[in-house]
Formats: structure tokens, C-alpha cells, sequence
């Protein structure tokens, strides 16, 4: 019984696994390099030449605005704010998320509330939740204040964005804020892909819920909180929505990240050469975090 | 202390621990909700207030000390592009998951299944791609929407947005694949079906709750989006929801603070209510998923 010759045809391209393994790849890839990797490629020859918004003739200046940037203090003080800002949010988003994973894989009354209630954060577009934090942290007007005011801890205001201390810890708290829900649902799917007898074997031995915790559920969803939390701070180290909108890298540059910095620089400041350097800078330090949270990755799946 | 009768007191001891662990679930479940949604409740319950209200600082923030109004929301359905923005929003994010599913699905299983020797390399290139900041491409991007002339249009974002979910998507995919044994669709090329049938047919309905994710991961990276939104366009009647309420509503020191919390509270429980939905199946599938393999 032969089949029509264009389906035996169709038929044996369909089972080429070579040719199938190309043909499936290359629209991603080609859609890629032309909307990443081409601008990437002139992100970094606009970092090599004196391109601004006035003036977008290219011209050639070599390294002229990484050593600009390099004996700008704003500049390191941005890169420290770029470190305190992820790693501080990195440990709260796992900590919390991990916590919140629990929760909601839990069975109890409400549940279909809490999660919904909880997962507002995430799902709400960054720049307009961080709008309702700008007014919860009002100098003036300030609810939390207000708060503080009637239990009697606070005479006048606090002025959330006006102290350096309380300005990053502020814009720490919202990015926390918002990235928890994420963390906690990538957790508990790691969390439901543990099989259930490997969690019953250890019910049956008599393990206690934190020996279980330690022993079975940490170690197993492991990679998927490596994963996890590499995405986190990747976006968190790149991300500059919750500081522009909040304190616009104020007061005085206390808050201001590279990411920030490079917006300024490039697009307010109009200086798209120093703009894409700043930016540029972001790169390498992106690329070590990257290969060493894959590696560990590996190992464990290895190991 | 290997003891295996079970006295009344290792069950006493059970019970109350099991009673404390109740109790200690409720309460940090009810703290979660306070802490993720209670700046929408504040939200929700400033967008009624009148000015006179809301500008005194010795009044309580959380209830109407005077007659609450509707002015605020009128204001934003009527005299902003708000409902333009929204649907601009909803628009761009539907084409951009359907982009995204179209260029990741078959990526992934190019990279998960077909077992070439550069897969493994070309996953960790494409992984990659998600290194390179909005914030770095945001200036050389805006010169290639200039010369595909989409400057300007809402139409720029459904051409850029993919760039920011295929990477995302592809390894979120990668990952679904690899809990779905490869039996399953050995056995259906068995069975008389082609690489491409067995994908289709065994792969992708298996694969649901990894489609799903994606779905809910590509909307609402779109929705929140901001600077490739803010960089590409400029008239109103083309933004978005993320770009338009900030702009709109904050005319130079003037905040229209109702307005803008009215916004938030209209676009955070519509999302947040579909993607529940979701949540549940997306939930119940991966489980269903990991108890068979």
C-alpha cells in the first residue's frame, strides 16, 4: 500500500530529525540576531563614539567615554547601589517566595482568595502599582505615616524618599514587593514536581516537617530555585522601573543604579555615547553571574 | 528508638503540633494577602475620595471622612485615553504571546528533543539573549523602528516584545519538555505517526501547563513593560496602559492621585483574576504531569 508520493515526501521530512531540528530553530534565532544581536552590535559602536540626541552624526572617539564614566563618582556610586540593590532583594525574594510557596500549595479555607489576593503585585503593571507606592510613601501625606503617627512612634513624617537610608531601603521593599509573587509561583510548580511518594517515604520514616523541609524538599527543588533566582537578579540588576518612578535615583544619586544612570545619561542627558557605555558595563557583570549560577546548576543535576 | 506502636501520647503530641502548624499556615497566609494586596485596598478606597479629603493630613487615609465620589473614575474613563491605552494593551500583549508561542514552541523542541549536538550551546545562547537590558538596546532599537517606520505606532512594541519573551519562553518550555518522558511520543512514532505528529498530537497536549506559563509569562512581561514603550511612542491615541496613565495623569507636579489609583485598582484585579484562573489548571496539569512520568 504506497501513499501518495508529496505525503511519503512531507512524510520523510517530517521524520528528518536533522533537517527538522534546524528548520524548528531558525525562526527564533533569526528573529533574534536582527532584533537583538544587531542592536546589541551598534549599542556598542554607540558606545564607542560621540553620538547624542543633537548631534546623531557617528563619530569614532575609542574609549574616551568608558574613561569619562570611570572618573565619574556617580558612576561607582551607582555600582555599589546596583550590587546592594540586587543582593539585597535576591535574599528577601527567595526567602519570602519560598515561605509564600508553601503557603499556597497548602490546602485551607480561602486559598482561591489568598492567591488571587497575593498575585496582584506581579500582575499589575509595574509602573502603576509603583505609582500607588509613590503616594503610600508621600512626605507629606504618607498612610504608613499616618499609621505610625496614632500608635505614637512617629511625631512628623518620615520622609521615605528623602533619606538615603530609607530611600533604598524603600525602593528595595517594592521590588521585593512586587517580584514575590513570581518567586513563589515558579517555587511551588518546583514544589509539585516532587513526587509524592518520595515526600510519603519520608512522612512513613517519621521525618518532622523541618527535617522533611531540610532533607527532602530543599535539596530536590534546588535547581529550580538556582533558576529562579538567577532570572530574579538578572531582571533585578537591569531593572530601573521601581527606581525611576520612585525617586528618580534621588536624593542625590543615593539610589540611582547603572541601569537608571545609563537612562539619564543617554536619554535625558541626551549623551547616548556615555549612555551605552554605562550600559555596556552592565554586560560582563550580567555574564559572570550567569555562567556561575548555570554551572552550579549543572552540578546539581548531576550530581 | 525504633518503637513502632504509636502510644496516646505520640498522637496527643501529634495532634497539637498539627493544630500549631494550622495556625501558623493561616496566619502567614493572611499576612501574604494583607502585605501583597493591601496597597490596592488603600487604592481602591482613595479612588472614591474627594480632594478635600485626601489632601488633609490628620484625616484617616483608610476611611471616607466625607461622601465618597465617582468624579475620579469618570474623569479616567471619559477625559483620558485610559480605555484606549487599555485596549491598545490588551491587543499588543494577545499578538505578542501568539508570536512568542510561534517562535518558542518549535525552538524548544528543537533544543529539548532532537537531540543535535549544538543544542545544548544553543540553548545557553539563547538564554543569554535575556542578559542583554532593555536599557542597553532601548537607543540603537528606536533607529531600526525608525527604519521599518513603525515609529510612533503601537505596532513597534508587537515587533520588539518577542525579542524580550522568546528567550524567557524557550527555556521555560525546555524545561516542561524535560519532564514529559520521551516514550510517549517514541511510542506514538511507533504507532505509525511522524516527528512532527508525534509533537503535535502527544507533545503539545502534555505540554499545556508549560504553554500556560508561557501565556501568563509573556502577557505580563508585555503589560509591564515600560521603557521600550516609553522610548518608541510619543501620541497618545498609540500607548499603552503602562506609559499612557503615567503621562496622562501626572501633568507636570500635577498628580491626579484618584485617578491614577483608580487605574491601577482597574487594571491589577482583572489580570490578577484571569491569571488565577489559569493558575489553578496551569497547577493541576503540572502535578497530573509529574504523577505520570
Amino acid at each position: 500500500m504506497a501513499a501518495p508520493p508529496d505525503v511519503a515526501a512531507r512524510r520523510r521530512l517530517a521524520d528528518r530529525d536533522g533537517a527538522l531540528a534546524w528548520i524548528f530553530l531558525s525562526p527564533a534565532v533569526v528573529y533574534i540576531l536582527a532584533l537583538v544581536g544587531l542592536p546589541f552590535v551598534l549599542a556598542v559602536a554607540f558606545s564607542l563614539s560621540d553620538v547624542t540626541g543633537g548631534d546623531p552624526s557617528f563619530d569614532w572617539v575609542g574609549l574616551q567615554n568608558f574613561e569619562r564614566i570611570f572618573s565619574d563618582p556617580v558612576f561607582w556610586r551607582s555600582l555599589r547601589n546596583t550590587f546592594v540593590f540586587t543582593a539585597v532583594s535576591m535574599f528577601f525574594i527567595v526567602l519570602f517566595g519560598k515561605v509564600l510557596a508553601n503557603v499556597l500549595i497548602a490546602d485551607f479555607k480561602g486559598r482561591w482568595l489568598v492567591r488571587f489576593l497575593v498575585l496582584l503585585p506581579w500582575t499589575t503593571p509595574v509602573a502603576l502599582s509603583t505609582i500607588t507606592w509613590l503616594w503610600l510613601l508621600d512626605s507629606v501625606f504618607s498612610p504608613i505615616d499616618w499609621v505610625l503617627r496614632q500608635i505614637g512612634l512617629l511625631q512628623t513624617n518620615m520622609f521615605w524618599l528623602g533619606q538615603p537610608t530609607l530611600a533604598m531601603a524603600s525602593v528595595i521593599a517594592v521590588h521585593v514587593w512586587r517580584l514575590v509573587p513570581l518567586a513563589a509561583v515558579i517555587m511551588m510548580a518546583g514544589l509539585l514536581s516532587i513526587p509524592k511518594d518520595v515526600q510519603e517515604q519520608a512522612l512513613v520514616d517519621g521525618a518532622g516537617y523541618w527535617r522533611r523541609m531540610f532533607e527532602v524538599t530543599i535539596p530536590l527543588t534546588a535547581p529550580v530555585i538556582a533558576i529562579s533566582a538567577l532570572f530574579g537578579a538578572i531582571f533585578t540588576f537591569t531593572d530601573m522601573t521601581v527606581v525611576y518612578v520612585l525617586t528618580r535615583g534621588g536624593p542625590t544619586n543615593e539610589t540611582q543604579v547603572l541601569a537608571s544612570w545609563a537612562f539619564f545619561r543617554g536619554i535625558e542627558g541626551s549623551d547616548i555615547g556615555q549612555g551605552a557605555a554605562i550600559a555596556l558595563f552592565l554586560f560582563p557583570l550580567l555574564l559572570a553571574a550567569a555562567i556561575a549560577i548555570l554551572r552550579a546548576v549543572r552540578r546539581m543535576e548531576v550530581g | 528508638m525504633d518503637r513502632l506502636v504509636v502510644t496516646d501520647a505520640d498522637r496527643h503530641r501529634y495532634a497539637r503540633r498539627h493544630r500549631a502548624g494550622r495556625i501558623a499556615l493561616y496566619a502567614i497566609a493572611v499576612i501574604s494577602a494583607l502585605a501583597a494586596a493591601g496597597p490596592f485596598v488603600w487604592a481602591a478606597i482613595t479612588t472614591f475620595k474627594q480632594d478635600s479629603d485626601l489632601y488633609r493630613r490628620r484625616n484617616n487615609p483608610f476611611i471616607f471622612n466625607e461622601t465618597p465620589t465617582t468624579d475620579h473614575i469618570g474623569l479616567l474613563i471619559n477625559d483620558t485615553g485610559f480605555v484606549t491605552f487599555a485596549w491598545n494593551t490588551l491587543w499588543v500583549g494577545v499578538l505578542v504571546v501568539l508570536i512568542t508561542l510561534a517562535l518558542s514552541l518549535p525552538a524548544a523542541y528543537s533544543l529539548a528533543r532532537l537531540d543535535r549536538p549544538w543544542a545544548g550551546p544553543m540553548g545557553i545562547a539563547i538564554f543569554f539573549v535575556y542578559l542583554v537590558p532593555p536599557t542597553l538596546l532601548f537607543l540603537s532599537l528606536s533607529r531600526l523602528v525608525v527604519a521599518l517606520g513603525l515609529q510612533d505606532s503601537t505596532w513597534s512594541l508587537v515587533v520588539i516584545y518577542p525579542t524580550i519573551t522568546v528567550p524567557v519562553s524557550v527555556w521555560l518550555l525546555i524545561g516542561f519538555l524535560k519532564t514529559i518522558p520521551k516514550d510517549i511520543e517514541e511510542q506514538a512514532m511507533v504507532d505509525g505517526y511522524s516527528r512532527v505528529g508525534a509533537m503535535v498530537r502527544v507533545v503539545v497536549p502534555l505540554l499545556f501547563p508549560g504553554i500556560v506559563a508561557v501565556i501568563v509569562f509573556a502577557f505580563t512581561l508585555t503589560a509591564s513593560e515600560f521603557i521600550y514603550a516609553l522610548a518608541f511612542i510619543s501620541p497618545s491615541a498609540e500607548k499603552v496602559i503602562s506609559t499612557g496613565v503615567p503621562t496622562e495623569l501626572v501633568r507636570g507636579d500635577v498628580f491626579f492621585w484618584q485617578s491614577l489609583q483608580a487605574a491601577a485598582v482597574l487594571v491589577a484585579v482583572p489580570i490578577a483574576f484571569v491569571f488565577n484562573l489559569f493558575l489553578d489548571r496551569f497547577i493541576a496539569g503540572f502535578t497530573q504531569g509529574a504523577v505520570k512520568g
